[in-house]
């Protein structure tokens, strides 16, 4: 793989551009590999690009249904942040958020991690007293957060209005570290690294069924045949109950749809990101300038990638009282992934019934800024079969043992 | 927009007069149950591709519950029907198999 560099864009602008290489190939299944990933978002690629790179395991197969990071990795709002309340998910969000500092370095490819500063709004005492107590958590757990007052929020972004009549902003909880990534770019990266360790992603290869035997995985049928492998690492997000169900186990999982939109393109005005979990609406800028908008998930069973219009006409009309400057914004585009919701709003990280199935899935409305930390704790899980300190607690048997990870109480809204 | 026919009121009404509910015909289990069935009524779902029985409460309606047979993918409606029954009726089942042969969901289908 030629590494990108400054200096080769400049001996590329030289020679017309002729020298780039693809940055993945497209090569056709073996018929066995080690391990098999199903699903090419960015969970199943960080799993493949950590298992090479910490444990050495490259004979590696990622199998993707439709195109890689097509599913919600590429249709999420791209929120980094790690100011959760319980431990278990402070680590592994922290985790994830300080690989991202780096990640542009260690993958050779620009991911545009943007560490501009995240806030939540408090707008109801309520929020007030939840968030300081997230602050005083998340300082007990090495998390650089700290509550601000409604005047360090206008001068952090100039653009809203404090004094809402119905959703008055009453300070907020900032964790300056939190920011924005490409999300593309973080698919794209890992893709390129994992292709290089000579891994393979196979796209259009939609895996139909789980093979066992003695209750133990022995491979799977795709719509490319027949593939035989050691283990398996679950992550398709929304279709996690899908493939549960294939290899003959269910979830506490529930598949519904989160949506998302963009407006045209505006002069920079906004250099944070703002999440108002009372009203569950969020936004940001793009480095393109449009404003970038998500709400909350609807209510029911959905895997139509499409959301119900009110639920956006709630979003937008919330938002607009706490940012009136973006009343007259024309919106460009909107759209929807379905995301797999867990009880306690946490993911599971998990061994399952079947011996050599690992599940990486409920990453929920919230999983874009986790990517790298769970690749990192899902690849030791598999490459050592047991879990370790940052996935162990991640455990699907979690819900039985009463043991949950309660992040639903912490945030209404959690991306 | 989802729209559904209150199996009560007969009025029909759309998604921001309800409240989903989710998955319906749950069997529930209480004290004196195994772990097994405890994890599976309260936590465990089918979450299909496909054809979902699940409950919806006419909140700014009559505020009663009833069930819904419909498809998560294509988001077609099968049928309304009361809660108080403990498997779908007849002929909404026969509608699903009209267009989905070989459909399955528990232990009826
Ligand atoms: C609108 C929206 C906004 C969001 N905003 C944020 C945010 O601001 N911050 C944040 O942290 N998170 C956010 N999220 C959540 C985040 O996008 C997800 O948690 C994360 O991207 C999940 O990544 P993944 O790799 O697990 O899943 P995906 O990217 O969905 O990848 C799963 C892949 O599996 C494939 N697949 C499925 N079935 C099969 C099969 N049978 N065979 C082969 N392949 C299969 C799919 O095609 C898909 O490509 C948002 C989500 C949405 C929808
Ligand atoms: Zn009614």
């Amino acid at each position: 793989m030629k590494k990108y560099s400054a200096f080769a864009v400049a001996r590329e602008a030289l020679r017309d551009h002729i020298g780039w290489e693809r940055a993945w190939q497209s090569p056709e299944p073996r018929s066995k590999y080690d391990v098999i990933i199903i699903g090419a978002g960015g969970h199943g690629l960080a799993t493949a690009y950590y298992l090479g790179k910490n444990y050495g395991i490259k004979n590696v197969a990622i199998l993707e249904k439709g195109w890689l990071g097509g599913g919600n990795t590429g249709r999420n709002t791209t929120i980094i942040r790690s100011n959760y309340l319980q431990d278990p998910s402070a680590a592994i969000y922290e985790k994830a958020r300080s690989l991202y500092e780096n990640l542009s370095q260690d993958l050779n490819y620009n991911i545009m991690f943007s560490p501009r500063g995240v806030m939540m709004l408090a707008q109801t005492q309520h929020e007030i007293r939840g968030y300081k107590r997230t602050a005083h958590a998340n300082a007990l757990q090495g998390v650089s957060t700290e509550f601000i007052s409604p005047q360090k929020v206008k001068k952090l972004c100039p653009i809203i209005n404090i004094e809402g009549p119905r959703y008055p902003v009453l300070g907020a909880l900032w964790q300056p570290r939190g920011g924005t990534a490409r999300h593309d770019a973080v698919a794209w990266g890992y893709a390129r690294a994992c292709s290089d360790m000579g891994m393979h992603i196979i796209q259009q290869c939609e895996v139909t069924g789980v093979n066992t035997m003695n209750g133990k995985a022995v491979g799977v049928e795709t719509t490319k045949g027949t593939i035989v492998c050691e283990k398996i690492g679950i992550v398709v997000a929304g279709h996690s109950g899908v493939l549960a169900d294939m290899a003959g186990f269910r979830l506490p999982i529930e598949s519904v749809a989160l949506q998302a939109l963009v407006s045209e393109p505006i002069k920079p005005c906004m250099d944070v990101v703002v999440m108002a979990n009372t009203v569950h609406g969020y936004m940001s800028q793009s480095d393109k300038g449009e404003m970038v908008i998500g709400g909350g998930a609807d209510g029911y069973n959905n895997y139509s990638q499409r959301g119900s219009f009110h639920h956006v006409e709630e979003t937008v009309r919330a938002l607009v009282e706490t940012f009136p400057i973006i009343s007259r914004l024309k919106m460009l585009r909107w759209w929807g992934g379905i995301v797999d919701m867990t009880g306690d709003r946490s993911p599971i990280i998990s061994k399952t019934p079947v011996k050599n199935i690992f599940m990486n899935c409920g990453w929920g409305t919230g999983g874009f800024k986790a990517i790298p930390g769970s690749g990192w704790a899902m690849a030791e899980l598999i490459a050592k079969g047991e879990p370790g300190p940052l996935a162990e607690d991640f455990r699907v048997t979690r819900f039985r043992e009463g043991q949950f990870i309660d992040e639903s109480v912490a945030a209404g809204v959690a991306h | 927009m989802l729209i559904f026919e209150c199996p009560y009121c007969g009025v029909l009404t759309d998604e921001t007069d309800l409240a989903a509910g989710g998955e319906a015909h749950l069997k529930r289990f209480g004290p004196g149950s195994s772990d097994d069935e405890f994890e599976s009524y309260l936590f465990n779902r089918e979450n299909p591709k496909g054809i979902h029985f699940e409950r919806w409460r006419h909140v700014n309606g009559c505020g009663k519950w009833f069930n819904v047979a419909r498809c998560t993918v294509s988001m077609e409606v099968f049928g309304t029907y009361p809660a108080q029954t403990l498997e779908p009726p007849a002929e909404i089942k026969d509608k699903i198999s009209e267009k989905k042969p070989g459909w399955k969901w528990k232990e009826f289908s």
